[in-house]
């Protein structure tokens, strides 16, 4: 059926995308507060909400501490509820966020990937959702404006999956998405509706039902609740494939939880997150010209992190790059460095690997420093070795 | 694929005109991509912009640093271009807004095969709406060498990007300069 669509194409930014998709969704409440480079995200919303386009509550709280606190009552009283933020915004929501995820509402946050002060940065890199990473959100990530529009549309079906009740997050890289504009293929608003249908929260509040919301718990029972957090976490990649397959279905886009790209045959593999993915495609595809095999691994989901997925694409790998656009300072490496480090190690792969920490603050990748980062791999591999375990990629010599 | 970088100041318009013109790139049914220079907006200070459009999709997400095209909006810009064609292909072109004083540039540090080609913008906006506007004379000088987008997509993308008399005034002006853009060879 999907080749009789009309295609109906538009040119958006990644903010415009985002927030549309969250008028097609017919959230009922967005509660938040403005902060660069989300910022037109919520904005467009309050239009649409003003203009009569969306029938929502749209709250603009007095920090993002109260928003997302907003958005958890909103969620447990059944409502479809939406919220963006970025960098400290998401910070100073961070003790929320696990409140977010262990109450399992099911609220959908569009991150716009933004640096952390100080210096102060408004520009793009990965340090306020590594921050929230072990908050027991589903973490996904958009490669360019059409994979924002329709991860926002995939994470209400995903968060409100009752076998999962999860909050989601869609991050996108920080003015390099939020504030591009790209062409992209959007779907019907009838579409939208059959795709995520409004459907009960199962234990909304309910004054002929009561219950009881967020509870106290004792070292009796407090660990209980948390190894239910850890086993429904667990099931987030099956509810996402679930959530793929009928957004395919509809789209005739699928996704999966990661994005492998000729790494069948690849001598060397490089991972990353967000929309360097797709830059380093192009840089590959230039390599392979000159019979270099550079795979690119991307990964859709962060959180929980895919694991089975990334031991399948890296099994046979010879050399790894792992790109980190966030560090952990006084750590092992860069966080999605030591995932991959981790996984390697569960999985008994021992394989040269390295992290390329790059882009902080904005800091351009550009195909000049991808290139040369390539050229490193190469010359890695022919002498066996990496000579370093954590290279800061495109900092300036002293 | 064909890569623009756009220059001009703070509140010329400088990001809407790239947004514009990649808008319509799309809606004539290419692939297309715009972005600003991600710096704090100051009014007056000097201020970039980009755009790629291709036939394919574009999967760069970096910036531009070898544009076919250097097109800059500001006046007194276009008279010492120099500092604004760094990295500018071999056979590029160069849009400047110049009138009579485009016989006095300095084409010295231009590429030899490169392009130059000219609107007067402050002039036909004057003339035509009775204030200046530069941004989307430029427009109009560059799509007519581009041969694409096409003067009715771009009208129609200004018409939903402005209301009321703006729509009509800058599509005068876009005609215009679409008409008298000239090529300095």
């Amino acid at each position: 059926m999907s080749e009789l669509r009309p295609l109906r194409k538009m040119a958006l930014t990644g903010d415009e995308a985002v927030a549309y998709a969250a008028k097609q969704a017919d959230v009922d409440v967005v509660a938040a507060y403005p902060i660069t480079p989300q910022t037109i995200i919520v904005e467009r919303l309050s239009r649409y909400v003003a203009d009569g386009e969306l029938n929502a509550a749209f709250i603009q709280a007095e920090s993002e501490h109260s928003a997302l606190s907003i958005c958890i009552g909103a969620a447990l009283a059944g409502a479809r509820t939406f919220t963006s933020t970025a960098s400290q915004g998401l910070a100073l929501m961070h003790e929320v966020l696990h409140i977010a995820s262990s109450m399992r509402t099911p609220i959908v946050m569009a991150i716009a990937n933004r640096a952390l002060n100080s210096p102060l940065n408004i520009h793009c890199d990965h340090s306020d959702v590594m921050n929230a990473r072990d908050t027991g959100w589903i973490h996904l990530f958009a490669n360019n404006v059409q994979q924002a529009y329709d991860l926002t549309l995939m994470a209400f079906k995903i968060a409100e999956d009752p076998d999962l009740l999860l909050p989601v997050s869609v991050n996108m890289d920080g003015f390099i998405l939020t504030h591009s504009v790209e062409p992209l293929e959007i779907l019907s608003d009838e579409e939208v509706r059959q795709y995520i249908p409004h459907i009960p929260y199962p234990y909304r509040i309910d004054f002929d039902r009561p219950l009881a919301y967020g509870v106290m718990a004792l070292p009796d029972t407090y660990m209980e609740f948390r190894k239910q957090l850890f086993e429904v976490t667990r099931k987030a990649p099956q509810v996402f494939r679930k959530a793929s397959n009928i957004f395919s279905a509809i789209s005739g886009r699928s996704y999966d939880l990661l994005t492998p790209y000729f790494v069948e045959d690849a001598d060397v593999i490089v991972i990353a997150l967000g929309s360097t993915i797709e830059t380093l495609r192009y840089a590959a595809r230039r390599f392979r010209e000159r019979r270099l095999k550079i795979g690119v691994v991307g990964l859709t989901m962060y959180r929980p992190f895919p694991e089975k997925e990334i031991v399948d694409v890296l099994e046979n790998a010879r050399c790894i790059a792992v790109l980190d656009r966030a560090y952990s300072y006084g750590g092992v490496g860069g966080p999605l460095y030591t995932d991959i480090l981790s996984t390697l190690y569960k999985n008994q792969i021992g394989v040269m690997i390295a992290d390329f920490v790059y882009g902080l603050g904005g800091r351009d990748l550009k195909l000049t420093d991808i290139e040369q980062l390539f050229n490193k791999l190469f010359k890695s591999l022919e002498v066996g070795r990496f000579d370093q375990d954590i290279y800061w990629w495109g900092v300036k010599d002293d | 694929m064909i890569e623009i970088r756009w220059h001009g100041r703070g509140g010329q318009g400088v990001v809407t005109v790239s947004d514009i013109l990649a808008r319509s790139a799309v809606l004539e049914g290419k692939y297309a991509q715009h972005f600003p220079e991600f710096g704090p907006e100051r009014s007056g200070a000097p201020v970039k912009a980009f755009t790629r459009i291709s036939d394919e999709p574009i999967e760069i997400h970096s910036g531009i640093y070898n544009p076919d095209v250097v097109i800059i909006i500001d006046r007194g810009m276009s008279q010492r271009f120099q500092p604004y064609i760094d990295g500018l292909k071999g056979n590029g072109m160069v849009f400047l807004n110049l009138g009579d004083d485009a016989s006095h540039i300095d084409r010295s540090t231009l590429p030899p095969a490169a392009k130059v080609y000219t609107v007067d913008a402050r002039k036909i906006s004057v003339e035509e709406i009775g204030r200046p506007i530069f941004n989307i004379p430029m427009l109009g000088g560059l799509v007519r060498v581009l041969k694409m987008p096409t003067l009715n997509i771009v009208e129609e993308v200004l018409s939903g990007r402005f209301s009321g008399e703006l729509v009509e005034a800058n599509i005068k002006i876009l005609r215009r300069a679409y008409n008298e853009v000239k090529n300095l060879g």
